[in-house]
């Protein structure tokens, strides 16, 4: 197999907060250094790129050594939150930027997808705007010409054809563009969650095409998504990527796992997994699964230990816990609210045990706890909550062997949902 | 880390399609990726052009107005009132000769000027070789000054007719020198500006008012025979001086010329079209970070 792109310690650095007049003296100063061959005097190394905290220097490192290799042919998901450098990485890929050190190898031409209808002009048709676009693309006339008739056919859009893309519905618009983009002939294809527009349709249609690209033509795609379903139906390999760093490499749904996993190792969760919201008065200390691995048995009690710290100058009573669970992919299961209240001292700490009857509902597997400290909420009475905080630690509940005849049910249901479908369904002749 | 020099051994070895590199060489213009995309300029000047008079009544003939309009007001307020001497050409015939040839590079090197600002969106998203967006740019207002030509020539067959003396000379011919000169300093120019005002913005305004005032000191209203001896030297080192006055000398018979204005005016658009495009170049890769 032939390297299709090959990428070696490169980083990129970004200037940010505002350009203004201290930038002709620092210019003059960059230009003098860099003339005389010597590094750019306001590149620090070392700072990482993490947007929630504050750095030094005016110099963020949005990718940072980034080392990869890409096989012909494969396609290869990126994935990481907001700000991990992806889209960075993937606009140094299509040529929109330069690497600040580093370098970038590619075999073949490249197409890059990193918004659709790129230049599309909202006066001209929908005709003119093909072949412009192809041609923004990098696509010759010709080339666009002969596959005309694919594309508009691709893009269901032949009966507008000749109308100004302005008078176009958004999804319309979106179609056409993709159209264009997916009869680019290149060796490799770069596509940047463009696929978030469009109808359910049009993007079974699109990985559809994708996968064909790839998988049938023989051509590389790297392809970024917050979306992880679509990650893992188009590409078999994934990286992914924190505050500029790759930081792991391999299989995609080993990946996905990763990213949607906090490390499930600590047992004892700190302030910062915590997220205030509305006051920071009170605040949760620290949560404790009982149980060293954060996991339970299936039909095991959920024991919680919760310490909670009160920054308040008065008493707060009738407090209350609301206890939920998330899936992984933070799709509510369940959630309740605790039975009895409890009050904290001014400036007092409270350690509470949270017991949850033990479950049978529940499918083996991870699942995040989400947890809201209330204030004013009586059991049944009027719901006036205050001072919210809510975290997600994980636990997971493990498999067990039989208990009151469940075991065999789950097992036959695994990876099928979250709720145990418990009733026996019955076959009978007629 | 690999240095520079090992990358360049490796890249003959492994022969790679691309490489990128953080320091890109000064004068590597990459003439040969915009002949590739050749087509891509022509859609755009097409867009230009087409999008120009989209939903508009008049269509095309905006064209004609905007010279039109101009001459009229010329004629009266610097022929009428200011009573400028026009070299004894028709004042319609003299003013509108100067401002095709001067909207021509204006055009030129305003719209030029703002290539990185109001490209930014496509720019940012997509890779083509950056310098085919101002030389559309100079293209599609070369079809506009043919099309203004098409006016003047017009307005100069009916002055004819009614009796008016003048008469093209020889030096008609320079005049796709002319065309070239005058594209290849609005280019240039314009390429200078728009790379310095990617990061400085001062110069945008500076151009809004500065390209009006240059027109000043280039003789559109009034011809360089009205200078006097001493300062003459002055205006002429104004390269547009040349080009106005000959296409002047050319197509109405009224005009200063001389080898070494001309060999000068040369030189210099060379010089602003050669430092442009390094500049250009230079600012091309990274400035999609400053914008």
């Amino acid at each position: 197999m032939n390297t299709a792109i090959k990428i070696e310690n490169l980083s990129k650095a970004y200037q940010i907060g505002q350009f203004g007049t201290g930038t002709i003296s620092h210019d003059i100063n960059r230009w003098w250094a860099l003339w005389r061959g010597k590094e750019d005097p306001y590149l620090k190394l070392g700072e990482t790129n993490d947007r929630s905290t504050k750095g030094t220097s005016d110099i963020v490192w949005s990718l940072k050594d980034i080392n990869l290799e890409v096989e012909q042919g494969t396609a290869v998901g990126i994935i990481g939150k907001n700000g991990a450098g992806k889209s960075t990485l993937l606009k140094i890929l299509s040529q929109v930027t330069t690497p600040t050190t580093g370098s970038l190898k590619v075999r073949g031409r490249i197409a890059s997808l990193l918004e659709v209808g790129t230049g599309f002009h909202p006066e001209l048709t929908g005709r003119e705007n093909i072949f412009l676009n192809g041609a923004i693309l990098g696509m010759r006339k010709s080339e666009i010409k002969s596959k005309f008739d694919e594309i508009v056919d691709f893009s269901g859009v032949e009966r507008y054809i000749d109308t100004p893309v302005k008078r176009y519905s958004s999804g319309m618009y979106v179609r056409l563009a993709f159209a264009v983009a997916a009869h680019l002939e290149s060796e490799i294809l770069i596509v940047d969650e463009v696929l978030a527009v469009g109808d359910a349709e049009f993007q079974k249609k699109c990985m559809g095409k994708m996968g064909d690209v790839s998988k049938e033509q023989g051509r590389t795609i790297l392809f970024v998504s917050h979306n992880m379903q679509m990650v893992s139906a188009l590409c078999p390999q994934s990286i992914m990527l924190k505050n500029g760093e790759i930081i792991a490499k391999g299989l995609t749904s080993d990946i996905i796992n990763t990213y949607l996993n906090p490390d499930t190792s600590d047992v004892t969760l700190t302030l910062n997994d915590f997220r205030p919201s509305g006051g920071k008065q009170i605040r949760i200390e620290s949560i404790k699964i009982d149980n060293p691995l954060n996991s339970l048995d299936y039909y095991q009690p959920v024991t919680l230990q919760i310490e909670v710290r009160s920054l308040m100058k008065r008493k707060m009573e009738n407090l209350n816990f609301s206890f939920g669970l998330n899936d992984l992919r933070d799709r509510p299961v369940c959630n309740s609210c605790t039975s009895d209240s409890f009050s904290i001292e001014p400036d007092g700490l409270v350690k509470i045990r949270l017991t949850i009857d033990k479950n049978k509902h529940l499918m083996p597997g991870k699942y995040k706890v989400a947890l809201n400290l209330i204030e004013g909420y009586q059991f049944g009475g009027i719901y006036e909550s205050k001072d919210m905080i809510y975290g997600f630690p994980v636990i997971e509940i493990r498999p067990t062997e039989s208990i009151d005849g469940y075991a065999d049910s789950y097992r036959w249901n695994q990876g099928w949902g979250s709720i145990l479908f418990n009733n026996h369904i019955e076959v009978t002749p007629l | 880390m690999i240095s520079n020099t090992t990358l360049m051994t490796q890249k003959k070895i492994e022969d790679w399609d691309l490489v990128l590199l953080p320091q890109k060489k000064l004068f590597d213009l990459q003439l040969i990726k915009v002949w590739r995309y050749r087509d891509l300029l022509m859609l755009l000047v097409r867009r230009d052009f087409v999008s120009f008079y989209k939903q508009t009544i008049l269509g095309p003939l905006w064209f004609f107005i905007q010279p039109l309009v101009t001459t009229i007001t010329f004629t009266v307020i610097f022929g009428r009132l200011a009573g400028i001497s026009t070299d004894g050409l028709p004042q319609p015939l003299f003013y509108m000769a100067g401002i095709t040839t001067w909207n021509y590079f204006s055009d030129s090197l305003t719209k030029t000027s703002t290539v990185f600002r109001d490209n930014a969106g496509i720019f940012g998203k997509v890779y083509f070789p950056r310098l085919i967006m101002p030389l559309s740019i100079v293209v599609s207002n070369l079809i506009k000054f043919g099309i203004q030509l098409l006016l003047l020539i017009i307005m100069m067959a009916y002055f004819k007719l009614n009796g008016s003396s003048f008469s093209p000379t020889i030096y008609i011919l320079l005049f796709p020198i002319l065309i070239l000169l005058m594209a290849g300093q609005g280019l240039g120019l314009g390429l200078i500006i728009t790379a310095m005002t990617n990061k400085y913005r001062d110069l945008a305004f500076l151009v809004l008012f500065g390209v009006q005032l240059l027109m000043y000191a280039t003789p559109v209203i009034y011809p360089l025979s009205t200078v006097s001896e001493k300062y003459r030297w002055i205006v002429s080192l104004n390269p547009m001086t040349t080009i106005v006055e000959t296409s002047r000398l050319g197509l109405l018979g009224q005009g200063y010329f001389s080898w070494l204005n001309f060999t000068y005016t040369v030189v210099i658009t060379m010089a602003i079209l050669f430092a442009g495009s390094v500049i250009f170049n230079r600012v091309e890769k990274s400035f999609i970070d400053k914008v």
